[in-house]
């Protein structure tokens, strides 16, 4: 029987994606690299020099390309650049579908013919999918939902 | 207005399924049912929860629970909003008389004239065993809430 009761933002893992001041309070920052809401707001945990931890809420029927992105995001992070592609996404979100994807990965440098056998890799897409799960065990209802460290039982989310 | 207790039997009411037939308690027997109440189809907030239900849509399924959206929409809005979202969470309309389930069950919001944001669960028996009300329209319950109110269904 599968479980979301209720139950805190798990802990930071080992592998997490982690950036900031190693002093700085984490944020743990569940996002969709398709809203825009989220592109605004990792703007501004960059630019408050908060360390933030990055995961997945990532929701199916959000935007058609939702997922996707976020199996991209976790092949980048396989070749050691999940921010420079993190920024990349929230720099230009106009622009997401597959060749767009391939430019910036040839922008950065990457091998494109491991980027495309690991964004379909089951593993990514089990690791995205546990994101979610989380997500919504710790009360997340909408994109993003920020929870703040040690007290990460209430999300800050937007209410419209 | 209360949100209706746990324990008391679901009172006889008439909803409006998506394709015009009649939903009433009936229709609640036999399965474990989350009533979604929400205020307006299209909102921002109905939106991110009818989203983020969807989401969880196999776990509800996998606790024998059938989830069902529930608003004084009309059911050509309801139709439509389900379209646009990309959600497969029937819904059901309260539109006319308009609210009349909503206010039977304690979830209707009489200063905007509209669907409260509430979860009822109701069990195989037609008896309500979990019930929550929202603070406010724009307080969003989430699903681990929901599944909490299961698990306590489950074990009561």
């Amino acid at each position: 029987m599968t479980d979301l009761r209720s139950a805190p933002v798990p802990p930071l893992r080992d592998d997490d994606h982690v950036r900031g001041p190693q002093h700085a309070a984490l944020v743990f920052f569940y996002a969709d690299f398709t809203c825009p809401r989220c592109a605004v707001e990792a703007l501004r945990l960059r630019d408050e020099d908060a360390r933030v931890v990055f995961r997945h809420f990532a929701l199916k029927t959000r935007h058609a390309r939702s997922v996707a992105l976020a199996h991209a995001a976790e092949a980048a992070a396989r070749q050691g650049v999940f921010w420079p592609f993190h920024d990349s996404l929230y720099d230009d979100q106009g622009l997401i579908d597959d060749p767009h994807l391939w430019a910036r990965i040839r922008t950065l440098g990457l091998d494109l013919d491991r980027f495309e056998a690991d964004r379909r890799d089951p593993a990514i897409a089990d690791r995205v999918r546990a994101d979610v799960r989380d997500a919504l065990k710790a009360g997340a209802t909408t994109t993003p939902a920020i929870f703040s460290d040690p007290a990460v039982r209430g999300a800050r989310t937007g209410k419209g | 207005m209360s949100i209706i207790a746990p324990g008391t039997p679901v009172p006889e009411f008439s909803l409006e399924r998506e394709s015009g037939e009649t939903f009433t308690r009936e229709d609640l027997l036999g399965k474990t049912t989350v009533l979604v109440f929400y205020p307006y189809a299209f909102s921002r907030v109905c939106t991110d929860q009818l989203q983020v239900y969807e989401e969880a849509l196999e776990d509800f399924a996998a606790q024998g629970a059938t989830l069902y959206g529930v608003s004084t929409d009309a059911h050509h809005s309801q139709t439509a909003f389900k379209e646009k979202l990309g959600v497969s969470i029937e819904q059901l309309s309260d539109f006319e008389p308009k609210g009349a389930t909503a206010k039977a069950f304690g979830a209707y919001f009489e200063p905007r004239g509209c669907t409260n944001r509430a979860i009822v669960i109701v069990g195989p028996d037609g008896v309500v065993r979990w019930s929550h009300l929202a603070d406010s329209l724009g307080d969003l319950p989430g699903v681990g809430l929901i599944f909490d109110g299961l698990a306590a269904t489950a074990v009561s």
